[in-house]
């Protein structure tokens, strides 16, 4: 058996991966699929922690973020295709239409 | 095996909101009038309003609780969704943005407000926060022809995911802690264990969440982008409603689940609040831009706000409690001139504004004078409470930061004043006055003076 603390190094792991690659990276699309990533790693460590603690809480609250995170990708991208229509970058460096 | 339908009574409001907002979706297909629309969407939160007090309990296993707390926060929603709505009406047309789904995701985002306000569990929590959140996504890019209103989303969407996924991460650390996700029983669980380094980086990580949720500093960001280049309808919207849901949550999280570790969030949430109030009102007076000044200007309320959560004592909750009320009139009113004047948002447009039309500069007088904090207004009252509860509590020398930080931001709002009263008028400055404009500038303008005159109308 797996012990839970690989489980929660690899959830770290992904976790941080997921935050460095949100804060380098400025296409809109690998910034997406890095919150994806962190969701991702959050899903990983509630598992473990759900089946180690004989709790199904847990595993309860994996459904939600795997529903809202479809629901939240959807209205990501109809947002970054509005702005497509609009302006053809996916490049957060380009869109500084207001500064101060 | 027959499954309990549970005791329905505490989330009568919410069902009542959610259900209105799905049936004003689909008779957007059928009604070409979107007043009409609007109006129903008003009706309902009349409706909610009413059910509210009977609503009384806690349902769902105690996941959700309907308390006198939570009414409170309700009842600031949907003050906030009614003059949102009369700001709106014919300001969305100009827009050329008058979709009927504006009016629908404007009650599906206060439903997820009244529903973090009531979550007695990190889950309805998340799930709270995120329909909030979805919604004002959609509502901050819905002019989608303008490109301004995109980049206002995108960024949006962008810093709210990564936000979510930090509060995700914390709540599986205090969940792999404590075996449970009900905000009572994790408090109870830290107050019988004890902390550890743990705890304290999933405190760390929830802090850092609802600090994006309440524009404070150093996660305010997006703040200026977003309200710059949301409709202005939704600026004031969302100045007011998330900011009020975040704190609400913050008192349930805080005070409950984390109470064993009070010293320590108390001690981040000090260096938060200074930070905020300082970047707020410095950042502030370089604006040009009236709504970029009063985005940052909500960044720093939202620093005086966190003062009533430091102080800790339940005086300082309530006077925080009647500071976000006042402040929802003032700023919703504020913004409802900026629609009024469509000359533009800025400053410079301001010029000359008492010698075309004198009672609209006036009722921007009081509004920035209450901003500010000056006698006899509502603004004064909310700050006057909210020091006096922190400097009872023992945090003097916070106030006195708090304090310098307000005669700061004199500067800024008074130079809307200033630009108003003493510069010549330069060409006509046309405004679009429409009864549910004026309507919402009556009331909030009313509110913020009867508050200031007669304060006992809120403390009690």
């Amino acid at each position: 058996m797996v012990p839970l603390e690989w489980y929660i190094g690899l959830s770290a792991v992904m976790f941080m991966i997921g935050v460095t690659g949100f804060l380098i990276r400025r296409n809109i699309i690998i910034m997406l699929l890095s919150i994806e990533l962190m969701l991702n790693s959050v899903n990983i460590s509630l598992v473990a922690f759900s089946h180690y603690l004989q709790d199904l809480t847990g595993q309860m609250l994996v459904l939600f973020i795997i529903t809202v995170a479809a629901g939240e990708a959807a209205i990501g991208l109809a947002i970054l295709v509005a702005l497509f229509r609009n302006k053809a970058v996916a490049h957060t460096d380009e869109i500084a239409e207001m500064k101060g | 095996m027959i499954v309990p339908i549970p005791d329905l009574t505490p989330v009568t409001p919410e069902i009542i909101m959610t259900v209105s907002a799905m049936v004003l979706l689909m008779l957007e297909l059928i009604v070409k009038n979107k007043s009409i629309i609007a109006f129903l969407g008003i009706a309902t939160a009349g409706a909610v309003f009413y059910v509210i007090p009977m609503s009384y309990g806690e349902t769902f296993g105690g996941m959700f609780i309907s308390d006198e707390f939570s009414a409170y926060f309700k009842f600031i929603f949907l003050i906030n969704l009614v003059l949102t709505i009369l700001i709106s009406l014919k300001y969305i047309q100009r827009q050329k943005s008058n979709y009927g789904e504006y009016y629908s995701i404007l009650l599906f985002a206060t439903a997820g407000m009244m529903i973090m306000a009531s979550a007695g569990d990190l889950i309805v929590l998340y799930l709270g926060l995120e329909l909030m959140a979805l919604s004002t996504y959609i509502l901050a890019g819905i002019k989608r022809h303008d490109i301004k209103s995109n980049e206002a989303a995108i960024k949006y969407f962008l810093l709210g995911a990564f936000s979510s996924a930090l509060l995700l991460y914390g709540i599986s650390l205090i969940y792999g802690l404590t075996t449970t996700t009900n905000i009572y029983k994790i408090g109870e669980y830290l107050g019988e264990a004890g902390a550890s380094p743990a705890v304290l980086l999933s405190m760390a990580l929830i802090i850092a969440a609802f600090s994006f949720k309440i524009a404070a500093a150093p996660f305010h960001m997006w703040a200026p982008d977003v309200y710059q280049g949301a409709p202005t309808s939704i600026t004031a919207f969302m100045s007011v409603g998330p900011k009020a849901a975040g704190f609400a949550v913050i008192v349930r999280v805080f005070y409950v689940a984390f109470a064993e570790v009070q010293a320590d969030w108390t001690a981040i949430l000090i260096g938060i609040a200074i930070l905020t109030m300082a970047v707020g009102n410095i950042m502030a007076i370089a604006q040009t831009n009236i709504k970029r000044m009063l985005a940052y200007s909500s960044i720093a309320h939202a620093g005086y706000m966190l003062l009533g959560i430091i102080a800790g004592t339940q005086a300082a909750v309530e006077a925080m409690m009647v500071y976000i009320l006042i402040y929802a009139f003032m700023n919703i009113g504020a913004f409802a001139i900026i629609i009024l004047l469509e000359r533009g948002d800025e400053l410079k447009d301001y010029e000359g504004l008492a010698k075309a039309h004198p009672l609209i500069a006036a009722i921007m007088l009081v509004f920035m004078f209450s901003l500010i904090g000056i006698p006899p207004t509502a603004g004064f009252i909310g700050k006057f409470y909210l020091f006096k509860a922190a400097v009872d509590a023992g945090y003097t020398w916070l106030v006195v930061i708090a304090v310098i930080f307000s005669a700061i931001s004199a500067y800024y709002y008074l130079r809307v004043v200033m630009n108003m009263y003493m510069k010549e008028l330069k060409e006509e400055a046309p405004i679009y006055l429409t009864p549910s404009l004026g309507l919402a500038i009556l009331i909030t303008v009313l509110m913020v003076i009867i508050i200031g005159v007669m304060p006992s109308t809120v403390s009690g």
